[in-house]
């Protein structure tokens, strides 16, 4: 039998083996937000700097301002309106991917774009975009008159659900990659038909892959600002432009800190109520 | 399930309605054809095997029955109507798939309860159902587990109960035993034997192992390269194989090239042999001779046989419950097998290396195979 190990034995064992993560953790996820949390509770100062008195002004002021009610209610909307469109164009995508025969060459196109800066790919839009663009060339052809479509909400859409469809694909794809086809043809033998046997036999498989590749799109496209900014002008201002105004001209990082704790708050309560409704395991399974 | 003792399946008393017909099928993929014009009739209460080496097509036919793929000729008839165009979801069939298929999200009772559920019936008459189910494969109290927590022997079980529950027409069963251990395959043999006999359900059980073929069946129909090259009696497959590939397939056979010389006697290398067949010969005829190793008698003084003929023994494979010998005559080598049961007789004598021995093939034990190409080798 082995001898109990000493206390310094022990320290020694935690720090080697859980040491590093943790270590990782500490740095660059706890430290962080504790900074941004301390902060969210400071002043500004007259030259833009952190200064006390510390209290709950920063909250209060985002709560009673219908206007940043207004901008985190818009964020949403359009996170989630862009993630639904994301996922009714990725679902097909991904399983038609995961049965095709040149599925290498498809998933490499669906990861392509990568290889180019998002601010690039952002602004190919506006090529697309703008008065004398692509899209207008196309329309003013049919002998239409030429649409204002820069800056518009239109546009956001478009580059969002461009831009976070490969964070949803990725993740549902690996998720169908795994799907014993036969357990279908299993469903039409027990007396399912077509639609049946994929919504009872496959569809559930697919659940864990469609939370995390919602959450992988869901998350930062409440958050961005880029896309809003370039394509949105002044007509669409989202939460993500806000904190970014805060910490930029406005020089307010104490208010900008406030609204990103509060939109941190908003994701961690819809992870919250994901993990309640599917139990224990639902968090393990999308992790 | 309890272990019971088995009649021969042999003696076993058939339906007169036919479950199963092909008239005609074939199945090309691409420029392959699969399966090539496959007729065959399964009987009512039959355990019928469809044996072949893979790629023989054998699983495509049964595909065609459970309604997966669809045959470019022929038709498919099952309980006497045209099914060749009617959807999986619509046949009285089931199938046990290879790998088992079963829904990895549901627990061991919502597999099973999964076919009853599409017929839309009554929860308690499915409840019901299950539990019968799950004392047929003998396991009880399994109901809440999920099939990533079973053994594969289990899973297997659990995808025939899956099946059977809907009582069908017909079972298909893919090569259900192939991803098991020997040992439990051998146990699931008998069981899977106990309950086509109780429940009396038509079985068609595809299958690349041929002792499993013969140890199950009521009849076999040989495959290769997508045809039928023999369809009969399990006895009659192994006692009477009317090709090389056949003789060769199943079990091992000794194939001797011949002429005939008179209707019932033909030269070899290994020199005259006379024959008991049905059909005579006609002079010239090149054929092939198949004898079973069990069925070559060795002895050491010249027995008063016919068929008879000296060899030296080249090789001795000592298997424990029998000595295997190779046997070399005229250029041709020969297996025997003889039981080791330490009895000095005329005829059960046991030999030593390079001793020179006197063999006889008994006329009877002697099959004649037409053609008398080589044939195909199954393991090639």
């Amino acid at each position: 039998m082995r001898e109990a190990a000493t206390p310094w034995e022990r320290l020694r064992q935690v720090l080697v083996t859980v040491g590093p993560g943790g270590l990782w953790l500490v740095l660059f996820v706890l430290i962080p937000t504790l900074v941004m949390l301390v902060a969210s509770l400071m002043s500004r100062g007259s030259l833009g700097q952190l200064v006390p008195p510390l209290g709950l002004h920063n909250y209060v002021r985002f709560f009673s301002d219908p206007l940043f009610i207004e901008i985190i209610g818009r964020s949403l909307w359009i996170g989630f309106w862009s993630t639904v469109l994301i996922m009714l164009l990725g679902y097909p995508l991904a399983f038609y991917i995961a049965q095709s025969r040149y599925k290498e060459v498809l998933l490499l196109l669906v990861v392509i774009p990568f290889f180019t800066n998002f601010l690039i790919r952002v602004y190919a839009w506006i090529v697309v975009f703008q008065k004398e663009g692509l899209l207008n060339g196309l329309i003013t052809a049919f002998g239409l008159p030429p649409a204002e479509l820069l800056p518009s909400t239109f546009a956001v859409y478009v580059a969002t659900v461009y831009t976070y469809l490969p964070f949803f694909v990725l993740p549902l794809y690996a998720a169908v990659e795994r799907i014993d086809w036969s357990q279908l043809e299993a469903a039409y033998d027990l007396g399912a038909r077509p639609i049946r046997a994929f919504w009872e036999a496959i569809f559930p498989q697919t659940v864990p892959g469609l939370f995390a590749g919602f959450l992988l799109v869901f998350i930062p496209a409440v958050g961005t600002f880029v896309i809003a900014d370039l394509l949105g002008g002044g007509k669409v201002t989202l939460v993500g432009n806000l904190i970014q105004l805060q910490f930029g001209s406005a020089q307010n990082w104490a208010f900008g800190s406030a609204v990103s704790m509060v939109l941190m708050a908003m994701v961690l309560l819809g992870l919250w109520l994901y993990a309640r409704t599917q139990g224990e395991k639902g968090l393990d399974k999308l992790v | 399930m309890e272990p019971t003792l088995f009649r021969s399946r042999r003696e076993r008393k058939l339906g007169e309605h036919i479950a199963v017909r092909l008239e005609g099928v074939t199945k090309r993929f691409g420029d392959h054809k699969a399966v090539e014009d496959v007729n065959l009739e399964v009987r009512d209460g039959e355990f019928f095997s469809l044996l072949g080496p893979s790629g023989c097509g054998k699983t495509t036919l049964l595909r065609m029955i459970a309604g997966f793929e669809t045959p470019d000729e022929g038709r498919v008839i099952i309980g006497g109507k045209d099914m060749t165009q009617v959807p999986p979801y619509l046949r009285p069939v089931n199938t046990v798939f290879q790998n088992y298929a079963l829904f990895p999200h549901m627990t061991v009772e919502q597999n099973i309860a999964f076919g009853l559920r599409m017929k839309k019936m009554p929860r308690d008459e499915i409840a019901r159902r299950v539990q019968w189910a799950l004392e047929l494969i003998n396991l009880p109290g399994y109901e809440k587990r999920r099939p990533d927590q079973m053994s594969g022997g289990q899973r297997q079980r659990i995808a025939l109960a899956r099946a059977l529950v809907n009582e069908p027409e017909v079972l298909l069963l893919d090569e259900p035993l192939s991803a098991l251990d020997l040992k439990l395959r051998q146990e699931l043999r008998v069981d899977l034997m106990n309950l086509q006999e109780r429940l009396g359900i038509t079985f068609i059980f595809v299958t690349h192992d041929q002792e499993e073929a013969l140890v199950m069946s009521d009849r076999i129909a040989v495959m290769n390269k997508g045809r039928i090259e023999q369809l009969g009696p399990t006895e009659e497959i192994y006692e009477l194989p009317q090709t090389a590939f056949v003789a060769r397939f199943i079990g091992d056979s000794n194939l001797i090239p011949a002429q005939a010389i008179e209707p019932r006697k033909v030269k070899t290398a290994l020199g005259e042999f006379v024959l008991d067949d049905e059909d005579a010969l006609t002079p010239g005829q090149e054929v092939l001779l198949s004898i079973r190793p069990e069925k070559i008698r060795l002895f050491r003084e010249r027995p008063n046989l016919p068929n008879v003929f000296r060899a030296r023994v080249d090789d001795i494979i000592y298997t424990g419950s029998e000595n295997q010998y190779v046997l070399v005559a005229g250029g041709q080598r020969l297996m025997c097998e003889t039981l080791n049961h330490d009895i000095q007789e005329p005829g059960h004598e046991e030999f030593a290396y390079d001793e020179e021995v006197w063999v006889a093939l008994t006329p009877e034990k002697l099959v004649v195979i037409q053609g008398g190409s080589e044939g195909s080798d199954p393991y090639a």
